[in-house]
């Protein structure tokens, strides 16, 4: 009996810490590959450190602004932003470019910037983008 | 005792090394050079004449008219760019904030910084451009003038690629280079404004190049 319960609570978990590592496993793959597509496609404007440039681009550390915002990111991304943002209570107003990122990218690079620059808000998978997508305006 | 002795010469020597190298450091002379043969007090002596910046009129975000007689006995960093740019101009500028932070209070260093789409970048558009980056004063000039003399200066002078490609990103190429220019018009350097270690050494090179003298200026 006691051995029966040993093994059960031993398979048990097993199963919840590699669902666990699966999970990181993901997030760790979304955010090497996020890293690469930040560097090529937003460091330019955005900073090394996500710290924009002065009035003109804004910076990426804001993590009230991010979560608000989770799901427009992609959104933003994709098809650029033409609209006044308020970023760390700082107006922004300059458009930013669209860019040609297919929704895993967008899934990688978003999942990189909402947990660098001192935000932490765990994946954001490509299934999450694409039902994000479905609602851009 | 005598490890902690040992150890101070040998500081010593390695700074005094050091301060042999800085006071050597010259920065070369770019561009065409011509000698010329000249007549001095019935001598006759050859002079060597170096390729300048030729005389440029352009308009900066202030509305001054801002000519050669504007950066006269300045040192000054040239550099090409147009306020949409989507690729390498916001690293550039990034970078050049830099240079301007740390020099904004020096009286003989000027930026300029030319727009190569005049028609899009007006005076206010510049001006607002200025004020976001936080540019203020006479340190920093945006220029707007004529575009085919800002691209033949570009091109001729300051020997860097600009033009217009409606393919490009933003619909023009240029190259991130800053120019290094010294108060007799001279180019003394060229540096990847998009590389921050080659800025620094931009940063480097303009300390060294307010240390010459009238006297090697003459040379």
């Amino acid at each position: 009996m006691k051995l029966k319960i040993i093994t059960l609570s031993l398979i048990l978990l097993t199963m919840i810490v590699s669902c666990q590592s699966q999970d990181q496993l993901e997030f760790k793959r979304y955010y090497t590959s996020g890293s690469l597509i930040y560097q090529q496609r937003c460091q330019n404007c955005h900073g090394k450190n996500g710290e924009g440039l002065s009035a003109l681009i804004p910076p990426l550390t804001d993590s009230v602004f991010l979560a608000a915002n989770k799901q427009k990111l992609a959104c933003f991304v994709k098809y650029g932003l033409n609209t006044e943002v308020v970023i760390n209570g700082k107006k922004f107003e300059d458009q930013m470019p669209a860019t040609d990122l297919t929704p895993v990218e967008l899934a990688e690079v978003l999942t990189y910037v909402t947990n660098s620059f001192g935000n932490k808000m765990g994946t954001i998978s490509a299934e999450q983008v694409n039902a994000h997508l479905q609602q851009c305006r | 005792m005598r490890k902690l002795a040992g150890l101070l010469f040998i500081v010593l020597f390695y700074s005094a090394c050091k301060f042999n190298d800085g006071n050597k450091t010259t920065l070369p002379i770019y561009g065409n050079r011509d000698a010329v043969t000249k007549t001095v007090d019935g001598k006759t002596v050859v002079d060597t004449v170096y390729q300048t910046i030729p005389p440029f009129n352009f308009i900066n975000q202030y509305g001054d008219s801002i000519t050669e007689k504007s950066v006269k006995g300045d040192i000054y960093v040239a550099d090409f760019f147009f306020t949409t740019c989507p690729s390498i101009c916001p690293v550039m500028h990034r970078n050049m904030l830099k240079i301007y932070n740390d020099f904004k209070n020096v009286s003989d260093f000027k930026i300029l910084s030319h727009t190569i789409d005049p028609k899009h970048d007006s005076v206010e558009v510049l001006k607002k451009y200025a004020d976001k980056l936080g540019v203020s004063g006479n340190t920093w000039w945006f220029l707007q003038g004529k575009k085919a003399e800002t691209y033949q200066l570009g091109e001729k002078n300051y020997l860097i690629a600009v033009k217009q490609d409606d393919g490009a990103a933003g619909g023009y190429v240029h190259q991130g280079w800053f120019v290094l220019v010294d108060k007799q018009r001279r180019i003394r350097g060229y540096y990847d404004g998009t590389d921050e270690k080659q800025v620094d050494k931009l940063i480097a090179d303009i300390k060294t190049l307010r240390t010459e003298t009238d006297e090697q200026i003459a040379q």
